[in-house]
């Protein structure tokens, strides 16, 4: 075998915004302020930049970025696609960049303002990354309607109820009760106000759905060989994997002959062959949670259960602190903020670094997972 | 709506152009790609049709340029007998485009085909081939159940299929 990306770059720091409805600052100066975070995180100078990486549906780019932090010489910049499924493949472009000597300091980021924002589903001159033709004219308008049908799918073939669904909005609700930074950091849910909640697209009710939100993120992506210089107690990235499965339509995947296996079962057998540990090992998990449904689903396609039992898995309080596998510990896209998922490597980074708010005690592996049902990509961290 | 989210490309969607007062108001219509064009010209003569490869005789939708078993890029378009079975279904509730929010809910099903299981379209199931998108109480959808399709001119010269269950 050769050479291999396996703990070959940390995560040296990472930054954030506020996450709110409305922020009043650009995206621009959200993702400027993101990224001086993660550099004042790291303990690194601007000038030491040469690398950015970042994912589709990101407005700023890395002229306007690197100009404007005072970046040096940049030797490397890549763009990921499929919104939310690129999140995880930032990190892994910049591993491979530095591991392959093509830079020495990347950032990775993402600003977004959705929550003061028009949805894009409303913008009816672009198409989408979607076969729209066969969809959208019936009225498959948003993400929310294209995983629905997904969704009640899993639900009449393994037996899936609104209960399993309602378990995922609760630990991540949990959780981001005890994240000041989150939207829902002061409002509970409950079981009734789930189930009497207004439906967006049945069976996927409001609580089923992330928040729109506004704000950005950023992390700092350095070699291994740095480690010591740190600030802060490095996050190895481990294992790294992006997933686009054979016969895939992105998030209208309904013309595969298994629509139910998706991306998440690509990225995770090259996750899992390139690394020392498997999923009985992972001590915490960042999944995507756009939709709570693609928790189960994501469940399986990591190998965390067996295929029909991921909704089963979320029983018991298995995705709660103290649980099987406990879940978005920051309160993920349901509870803390919807950044298209960037808000779930920094929360990785927090707890291998044994400062989250919602702490698992001695956590020394992450899973961390960008978009399902659309082309994806995932990290392992430890610490 | 506001002008500026108004199709101002030609690859933009089409709207009706008499369905209410304003046309951005309208259900969306079928935006065809090269691949795709041959369904909807099938589609406004009721017919329902799927690309099949003209090598190996297997069926592929979406359609595309290149037989993904056997690499021809030859194809014919085989016509299908309507009937089928609700794969999944979809009940959405507003915030939707206009148009759709004024029929909502409504019910957006999957259907495979009798003919080719593995083949699924999205359309709308409703009572009528020219009912509203609201015209079957969604309390009566199940998967499984047995549909047969129907068409119905969406706007002057384009025809989109829907979908009748055969037990209503």
């Amino acid at each position: 075998m050769g050479a291999t990306l396996k703990d070959a770059a940390v995560i040296a720091g990472t930054g954030q915004t506020a996450f709110a409805k409305r922020l009043p600052e650009s995206e621009r100066a959200l993702a400027c302020r993101a990224i001086v975070a993660a550099l004042d995180d790291a303990g690194i100078a601007a000038a030491e930049v040469d690398a950015f990486a970042s994912y589709t549906m990101e407005e700023t780019d890395e002229v306007e970025v690197a100009k404007a932090i005072g970046a040096g010489d940049v030797t490397f910049f890549a763009k990921a696609g499929y919104g939310g499924g690129g999140s995880c493949a930032t990190v892994a472009h910049l591993a491979a960049a530095i591991a392959t000597g093509q830079a020495r300091v990347g950032v990775a980021w993402r600003s977004r303002k959705r929550g003061s924002g028009p949805r894009p589903w409303r913008n009816t001159a672009v198409q989408l990354p979607t076969p729209a033709q066969w969809t959208r004219p019936f009225g498959l308008l948003r993400p929310a309607d294209e995983i629905g049908v997904l969704a009640r799918r899993y639900m009449h073939e393994y037996g899936a109820t609104r209960d399993h669904f309602f378990n995922v909005a609760l630990a991540c609700r949990n959780r981001a009760n005890q994240n000041p930074a989150a939207i829902m950091y002061d409002r509970p849910l409950t079981r009734e106000m789930y189930m009497t909640s207004r439906w967006i697209s049945e069976p996927l009710c409001l609580f089923d759905n992330c928040l729109e939100t506004d704000g950005a993120l950023a992390c700092v992506v350095v070699a291994a060989e740095r480690a010591r210089d740190l600030r802060h107690r490095p996050v190895y990235v481990h294992s790294v994997a992006q997933g686009l499965p054979a016969q895939h339509h992105g998030m209208v995947n309904y013309w595969t002959d298994d629509p139910l296996t998706g991306p998440a079962w690509t990225a995770a057998r090259q996750l899992w062959k390139q690394a020392d540990f498997g999923p009985a090992d992972v001590d915490v998990a960042q999944i995507y949670d756009a939709f709570t449904p693609l928790i189960p689903l994501s469940l399986e396609g990591y190998g965390f259960c067996g295929r029909g039992e991921g909704a089963a898995f979320t029983e018991g309080g298995a995705l709660e602190i103290g649980g099987r596998l406990p879940l978005n510990t920051a309160g993920g896209g349901l509870s803390e903020a919807y950044v298209h998922g960037f808000n779930l490597i920094t929360e990785g980074v927090r707890q291998l670094r044994g400062t989250s708010t919602a702490q698992v005690p001695d956590a020394a592996t992450c899973l961390v997972t960008a978009g399902e049902g659309v082309p994806t990509s995932a990290l392992l961290l430890r610490s | 709506m506001s002008t500026s989210m108004r199709p101002t490309t030609d690859n933009g969607p089409q709207r009706a152009p008499d369905q209410g007062e304003d046309p951005a108001d309208a259900l969306l219509l079928p935006v065809p790609d090269d691949d795709g064009a041959p369904f909807w010209e099938y589609a406004a003569r009721r017919e329902l049709r799927v690309q099949a490869c003209a090598a190996c005789g297997e069926l592929r939708f979406p359609p595309r340029p290149c037989c993904p078993h056997c690499r021809s890029f030859d194809h014919r378009w085989r016509r299908m007998s309507g009937r089928g079975r609700i794969w999944s279904y979809v009940v959405p509730h507003p915030p939707l485009l206009p148009a759709y929010a004024a029929q909502a809910p409504y019910t957006v099903v999957v259907v495979e085909l009798a003919d080719a299981p593995r083949i699924r379209l999205a359309g709308n199931l409703v009572a009528a081939p020219d009912a509203a998108l609201n015209s079957v109480d969604p309390g009566r959808v199940r998967i499984g159940a047995a549909v047969k399709v129907a068409f119905h001119e969406q706007a002057p010269g384009v025809t989109v299929p829907r979908w009748l269950l055969e037990r209503p």
